[in-house]
């Protein structure tokens, strides 16, 4: 412990001196992908690039490995910091496996936060998770509730039943489920994340409760499943398929209107919010440390809990009206 | 014979009291509709369960066969992306599932790598295909063409194509094995392959064909799965194989090699198939609908075995009757 407060004290000394000295150049926050070429990357490039416009002496390097491995990005994050970036946002392929490069990188002074895909809190000073536990189990439920004006029943078909993030998601949403009076949650069931077991779990939901009003899928195979189950069911129109899902995968089935609106995290979102945060730490700005409160621009604020994770946002809301811009990002 | 045919006899019985017992709790279940929705679903696991049927009955086992169905799939669904014709498709998908099925029969055929260790090998290879294929993207229903994907569903004199092509080939399937040179091959080289070796038949041979035959099924099954749930990608029937080879046991067939009809096979991927449909409407719980599935399979195997006559004696010279 002793020794990440020694780190996280000089990381933000030095970000303190350079803060100085980088009013004259623009400060060179380096946004570490995945792997290059990935569209959701791509899209949170994008992001980056309209936070830089917005905070006015700021210039992007994005950057990456050409496939997701920890051993490409420890080499790109060596360059980086040969280079002597301001700050360092990445999306890590292993927990574990950047930690060494990263405290190197800190020692240097150089802003260290991680995004998406988090590193270990030694590694880093914050991370940012697109979401979070409950807010994923209360959209899951307001996107069904949000289409039953008069309310009705509802089910809920998952991945495994011991896939941990969707048990969270679901519990979060039982646990707020009284806030939807009319909606009424009739069953959970388990595709396994399989297309076949999935689809027939979806045809059974719709014959054992014929009054089935929506299929919440907090998952990416389940949600597609349910939503080609309701169409070969000729049940447009009366079930509607939603949860989390990609816009790539479910932009046939937001057309067809067997999903009339699901969520996902928003990666321009989140590229922009790290990036505003990665300069508000090297500017000195803000203070990375447990309870602390971050300007993110557009998007609010976010609060570091005490592993100093924050959560950005709600998951972003994908329909008809968005789905095409988005189904060919990610 | 006798015993065969009665075998299969309390199958269909067990079937019966299976329906009957589901009717219990949802009647809707039985109605005519969704028996014909319960047997369409069943189709790519009975079509699957007549190649692993086949290969079983040669003593050899095929573990690659829902890898293959994916690959063959995936390949389908990236020539419609294309833009080939259908029938082409349809052409390309069984030559291409026959020849991975010939990789799978080459090997155990010419190296006498058992066929477990082989199939095991290339179930891996076939799905990391796949993934070089794609890099891990999907293949999802607006990126496939309505005629790709209407076609499994298409209904035709009341059932859906996919069951039509299902029942064609059961039927054809069920010919080759009773009436064909091939077909009694099949059963000889499995039931004694020295003796079948005498009688002039090839073991690494028929082996092989066997494998082919099952790959070609896989293939075809590969584009049926990919249309009918509109998506493709690295894991589709994942696990698959251990269903197709469930069913084999649960319909009698030997799976030392030499003994099993086609008739076994169908209605123990019905009975697995009827038991998949029924779980998601009898309101069980979630929790335990893998341990029933089980214990279902493990019963179905273990009647089966006490039921199973010892080893057969072909030349029995001092037997008298009584």
């Amino acid at each position: 412990m002793s020794i990440l407060k020694t780190i996280l004290t000089t990381a933000a000394t030095a970000s303190v001196l350079m803060a100085g000295a980088a009013q004259a150049e623009p400060m060179r926050i380096a946004l570490v992908a995945k792997a290059l070429g990935i569209g959701f990357f791509e899209a949170a490039n994008k992001g980056a690039e309209e936070a830089a416009a917005e905070l006015g002496d700021v210039e992007i390097i994005y950057t990456g490995p050409t496939d997701t491995t920890a051993e490409g990005q420890i080499e790109v994050l060596n360059a980086l910091i040969a280079q002597r970036v301001d700050a360092i946002a990445v999306s890590a392929n292993d927990t574990d496996a950047l930690v060494p490069t990263l405290k190197r990188a800190m020692d240097r002074g150089i802003t260290v936060i991680s995004w998406d895909s988090g590193v270990a809190p030694e590694g880093r000073q914050m991370h940012l998770n697109p979401s979070s536990a409950p807010l994923i189990g209360n959209m899951i439920i307001k996107l069904a509730a949000d289409q039953l004006p008069e309310g009705g029943d509802v089910a809920v078909l998952s991945a495994t039943t011991t896939s941990t993030n969707q048990n969270t998601w679901i519990e979060e949403m039982n646990k707020v489920a009284g806030d939807y009076p009319n909606v009424n949650v009739v069953a959970t069931v388990y595709g396994d994340d399989l297309a076949d077991k999935s689809y027939r779990e979806a045809q059974g939901l719709m014959q054992s409760h014929p009054d089935l009003k929506a299929i919440i899928a907090p998952t990416s195979v389940g949600i597609v499943a349910a939503a080609q189950a309701v169409t070969d069911a000729g049940k447009i129109g009366d079930v509607n398929v939603t949860g989390l899902g990609l816009p790539s995968e479910m932009a046939g089935h937001v057309k067809s209107g067997a999903s009339e609106s699901f969520a996902i995290w928003n990666p321009i979102d989140l590229g922009y919010s790290a990036t505003m945060i990665a300069h508000h730490l090297a500017s000195g700005e803000a203070e990375a440390e447990a309870g602390a409160t971050i300007p993110i621009g557009r998007m609010g604020e976010v609060t570091l809990d005490e592993n100093n994770e924050a959560a950005m946002a709600d998951p972003f809301v994908y329909d008809a009206s968005n789905i095409d811009e988005f189904s060919s990002v990610f | 014979m006798n015993a065969l045919k009665s075998r299969e006899a309390i199958l269909a019985l067990a079937i019966l009291a299976l329906l009957a017992a589901i009717a219990s709790r949802f009647p809707a279940f039985v109605a005519p509709a969704n028996l014909v929705r319960v047997l369409n679903d069943t189709s790519p696991l009975i079509l699957l369960a007549m190649g692993q049927m086949i290969v079983i009955m040669t003593k050899c086992i095929d573990l690659s066969i829902a890898a293959n169905l994916a690959l063959c799939g995936m390949i389908a669904a990236l020539m419609n992306g294309a833009g080939v014709p259908l029938p082409l498709i349809l052409v390309a998908v069984i030559a291409i599932g026959g020849a991975l099925g010939a990789v799978n029969g080459l090997l155990v055929w010419k190296l006498g790598i058992p066929s477990i260790v082989v199939t095991l090998g290339t179930m891996t290879i076939f799905r990391g295909s796949i993934f070089l294929l794609t890099g891990g993207a999907w293949i999802n229903a607006h990126q496939m063409s309505e005629g790709f994907k209407a076609l499994p569903r298409a209904m035709l004199l009341g059932l859906p194509v996919m069951t039509w092509i299902m029942l064609a080939l059961v039927a054809a399937i069920g010919l080759m094995m009773t009436r064909t040179p091939l077909g009694r091959a099949f059963l000889a080289v499995g039931g004694n392959p020295h003796a079948a070796v005498y009688a002039g038949i090839s073991v690494g041979r028929t082996q092989f064909a066997a494998f082919v035959l099952a790959g070609a099924l896989a293939g075809l099954v590969g584009y049926l799965w990919v249309a009918r749930y509109a998506v493709a990608y690295v894991d589709i029937a994942g696990g698959f194989e251990l269903d197709v080879v469930a069913a084999c046991v649960i319909g009698g067939i030997a799976i030392a090699g030499g003994a099993g009809t086609v008739a076994g096979a169908v209605m123990g991927a019905l009975f697995l198939g009827i038991v998949k449909n029924a779980l998601p409407v009898v309101g069980i719980s979630p929790f335990w609908q893998m341990a029933i599935s089980g214990a279902a399979i493990l019963a179905a195997i273990a009647f089966n075995a006490s039921r199973r006559t010892p080893g057969r004696i072909i030349l029995k010279p001092s037997e008298v009757t009584p």
